[in-house]
C-alpha cells in the first residue's frame, strides 16, 4: 500500500507574535533571520498519521510512505525532518517562484505530481497549512483526482480496501469511510507526533529524494507559480490594536473580585 | 464562469427547520454586497422538513429562497450537496457566493469552488466591493495578519466567520419569493459513508456562539478543577465556558471547549480570559468580543494588549471569588 503524505515548510508558526513582520509595500512575509522552516504542523501530524497505519499493519507489511512537497526553497530541512520521523521516501516538485498562498495552482501541481508518482491508495494533507491557513489544498486535490475526501481527521485507519475516519466536528465526532484511493485532512486532535529516533535521522540522510522541476513532470510555465494565479493580493497587513488595558487592582483578591463583579453588573450581564 | 453578476447567493445551514445564526448574519452581509454589485439576495436551504424556512429566510433579507427539502439532506454531508448547490450556482450566476465558516462550509466550499472552477476565500471577516469587484478579508499567518484578495473569475466564493457580522432585525412584512428545488442527486455517486455520528451536548445549556458572557480557561487554570469554578460562574451568569486548545489538549475539558483558529468562534459581550496567554491562535476565535477581560499572573502577558481590563494575578485565587462575589451580587 502507498501513502502519500504532502507537506509544506513554513516559518515556524509560534514564534512571539513581536518577532512577527510583512513588508507591507511588497505584501511578503519578512522572514525571522536566522530561523529555518518547519513542517506545518498539521502536516506534521499528517506524517504521524501514516506512520501510525504503518505501525498497526506490522513488522514486514508492504506500507511506503512516501513525502511530496512544492516549494521554492528551504524545503530540504523539512523533507529531512519528515524523513527521519520514519517516511520511506520523498518527492520535491522544486518550483523558484512557487508562491505558497494559492491553493488553486498548489493543489493543481500536486496532483500532477502524485499522477506521475504512480498509482497512490491514501494521500494525507493537514487540514490547513499553518502560514496562510487557507484549507483548501487537500480538498481541491482530491476535486482533481476524482477521489473520495474526509476531513479533519482525528484517527484514520485502513482495513480492507476502506479507510476509515474519526472527523473532529465543533460539537462531537463523526466515523466517516470510503473506498481506497482516498484523500484525508488530519487535524490536531490526531495528537502527539513522535520524536525522530536516532536510527531513522541516521538513516533519512540516505532515503531516496526526487528533487523534479516543473518540466520533468510535463507542467509548462504557464501552470506554476505566479504565472498561473488566478487571484490577486491586494493588501497584506498586521491589524492594529488600538485598546488600551485597564488594571483592576485591590489589596486582596475578593477585593479584586468584587470590582469586576462591580463591572458585570454595570454592564447588565449579571 | 466569468462574468456572473446576478446577486449574491448565500447557503444557509439549517438545523432542523431554523436557520443557524451565521446564516443570518450572512444575509445581511449579502444584503449590504448586492447595494453595490446589484441583483437578489438569493437563500439556498439544503434539509428535511424545510416548510416555514422560505418564509424566515425572507425577513431576515432573502428576496428569492431556493429549497432542496429531501431527508437525504437531514445531516450536512458535502458529497451529498455538491451535485445539486454547483447546479444551483451555475443557474443563479452570482456574483459572490457566502457559505459559512462552519465545520459544514469549511469541507463544502473548496470542493464546490474546484467543481466550478472558481476561487474560494476562506474564514473571512469582511467582504467589500471596490470599483465593481469583491475584494475578501482574511485572517492569515494563524491570525497575526490579514490579507485582501480578490478573484478574476466569479463567482468569488468566501466562507465568512461566525460573529463577524450583524444579523438585520428579522420584517415579517419583506416579501420574496420561495422555490423548491428537484434534486439531481445520484446516491450511487457518494462515495464517503457516514457510520456514525456523536454529539456532545451543551453544558449548562447555553451555546458558545450565543452566550453574553464567555468563559475561557487556559494553562493557567493549573488543572481541571479550574475548569469547574469557571463552570461554575457562567452557570451564575447564563454564560458559557470555553479553553484554548493547550486546555484541550491536555483534557481538561471536552474538546468542542476550544476557541481560536482551529476551534469556535465566539462574540460575547464579554469574554473572561482566565490563564490563557493570547496566542494569535485564540485570539482568532474571541477577538471580535465586545469586551475582554482578562487575569493573568504575568503582568507582561500577550492577552493583556487585546484586553479592556486587565487582572494580574492567580487564577485559583481569583476565581473562587469572583464566584462569591457574583453570589452575593445576585443575592
Ligand atoms: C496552527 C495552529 C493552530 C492553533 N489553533 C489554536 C486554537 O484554535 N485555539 C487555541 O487556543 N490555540 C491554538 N493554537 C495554540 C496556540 O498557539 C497556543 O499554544 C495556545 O493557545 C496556548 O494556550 P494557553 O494560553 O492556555 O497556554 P499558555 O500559552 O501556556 O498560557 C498559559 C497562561 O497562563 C498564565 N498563568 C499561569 N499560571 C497562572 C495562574 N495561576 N493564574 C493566572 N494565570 C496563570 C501564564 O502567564 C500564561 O500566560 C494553535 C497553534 C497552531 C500552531
Ligand atoms: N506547497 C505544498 N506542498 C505540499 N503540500 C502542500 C503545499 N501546500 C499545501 N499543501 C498541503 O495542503 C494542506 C492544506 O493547505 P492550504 O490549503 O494551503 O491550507 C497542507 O496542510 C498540506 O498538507
Amino acid at each position: 500500500m502507498k501513502i502519500v503524505v504532502c507537506v509544506k515548510p513554513i516559518q515556524n508558526p509560534e514564534i512571539p507574535a513581536a518577532q512577527f513582520r510583512i513588508d507591507e509595500e511588497a505584501k511578503v512575509l519578512i522572514p525571522v533571520s536566522g530561523l529555518s522552516p518547519v513542517l506545518s504542523p498539521f502536516d506534521e501530524q499528517a506524517v504521524e498519521a501514516a506512520l501510525r497505519i504503518r505501525d498497526r499493519a506490522g513488522e514486514g507489511s508492504e506500507v511506503e510512505i512516501t513525502i511530496v512537497t512544492i516549494a521554492s526553497k528551504g524545503a530540504r530541512a523539512a523533507i529531512k525532518a519528515a524523513l527521519a520521523l520514519g517516511a520511506d521516501n520523498a518527492v520535491l516538485l522544486s518550483e523558484p517562484t512557487f508562491d505558497g498562498s494559492g491553493g488553486y495552482v498548489t493543489a493543481r501541481n500536486l496532483a500532477k505530481t502524485i499522477r506521475t508518482i504512480g498509482q497512490v491508495d491514501l494521500i494525507l494533507t493537514g487540514r490547513q497549512a499553518a502560514d496562510w491557513d487557507a484549507g483548501v489544498v487537500g480538498l481541491g486535490l482530491a476535486e482533481i483526482l476524482d477521489i473520495p475526501a474526509i476531513t479533519f481527521a482525528r484517527d484514520v485507519q485502513i482495513a480492507d480496501g476502506v479507510v476509515t475516519v474519526q472527523r473532529v466536528l465543533q460539537d462531537g465526532i463523526e466515523t466517516v469511510e470510503a473506498d481506497l484511493p482516498a484523500l484525508v485532512t488530519i487535524s490536531n486532535e490526531l495528537g502527539k507526533v513522535r520524536h525522530a529516533s536516532m536510527r531513522e535521522t541516521m538513516r533519512a540522510a540516505k532515503k531516496p529524494v526526487k528533487e523534479w522541476i516543473p518540466e520533468d513532470i510535463g507542467l509548462d510555465e504557464a501552470q506554476v507559480g505566479s504565472s498561473a494565479i488566478r487571484y490577486e493580493l491586494e493588501r497584506l497587513y498586521i491589524p492594529v490594536n488600538d485598546i488600551e488595558c485597564e488594571f483592576i487592582s485591590g489589596d486582596s483578591p475578593s477585593e479584586i473580585a468584587a470590582t469586576l463583579a462591580q463591572h458585570m453588573r454595570e454592564a447588565n450581564l449579571i | 464562469m466569468t462574468d456572473n453578476n446576478n446577486g449574491v447567493l448565500v447557503v444557509v445551514e439549517m438545523e432542523g427547520n431554523q436557520p443557524i445564526d451565521l446564516g443570518l448574519e450572512m444575509l445581511a452581509l449579502a444584503r449590504r454586497l448586492t447595494d453595490s454589485v446589484g441583483g437578489p439576495v438569493t437563500a439556498v436551504a439544503f434539509g428535511d422538513g424545510l416548510e416555514t424556512a422560505g418564509e424566515v429566510l425572507i425577513s431576515y433579507g432573502a428576496d428569492q429562497v431556493l429549497i432542496n427539502d429531501n431527508n437525504a439532506f437531514s445531516n450536512f454531508h458535502a458529497e451529498a450537496w455538491l451535485p445539486d448547490l454547483s447546479k444551483i450556482i451555475v443557474e443563479v450566476a452570482p456574483a459572490i457566493v457566502l457559505v459559512g465558516h462552519s465545520d459544514a462550509g469549511t469541507d463544502l466550499a473548496p470542493r464546490l469552488a474546484f467543481r466550478l472552477d472558481v476561487d474560494v476565500a476562506t474564514g473571512c471577516e469582511a467582504v467589500d466591493v471596490i470599483n465593481g469587484r469583491p475584494h475578501m478579508t482574511r485572517g492569515c499567518f494563524g491570525g497575526l495578519a490579514r490579507e485582501v484578495v480578490t478573484f478574476a473569475r466569479s463567482p468569488a466564493i468566501a466562507t465568512i466567520r461566525s460573529k463577524s457580522q450583524e444579523a438585520l432585525t428579522p420584517i415579517i412584512e419583506r416579501s420574496g419569493e420561495v422555490k423548491h428545488v428537484t434534486s439531481i442527486l445520484d446516491v450511487n455517486s457518494i462515495r464517503t459513508r457516514v457510520v456514525k455520528r456523536e454529539r456532545e451536548k451543551a453544558v449548562g445549556g447555553v451555546k458558545m456562539e450565543s452566550a453574553k458572557v464567555v468563559i475561557g480557561g487556559g494553562l493557567g487554570l493549573g488543572g481541571p478543577e479550574g475548569f469547574k469554578t469557571l463552570n461554575e460562574i457562567a452557570e451564575l451568569v447564563d454564560g458559557a465556558v470555553g479553553a484554548s486548545r493547550a486546555a484541550c489538549d491536555l483534557d481538561w475539558c471536552p474538546r468542542s471547549y476550544q476557541i481560536g483558529l482551529s476551534g469556535r468562534t465566539v462574540a460575547p459581550e464579554l469574554y473572561l480570559a482566565v490563564g490563557i496567554s493570547g496566542a494569535s491562535h485564540h485570539m482568532a476565535g474571541c477577538g471580535n468580543s465586545k469586551t475582554i477581560v482578562s487575569i493573568n499572573s504575568d503582568p507582561k502577558a500577550e492577552i493583556f494588549k487585546s484586553s479592556r481590563f486587565g487582572i494580574v494575578g492567580n487564577s485559583q485565587e481569583i476565581m473562587p471569588a469572583l464566584a462569591e462575589e457574583i453570589r452575593k451580587l445576585k443575592a
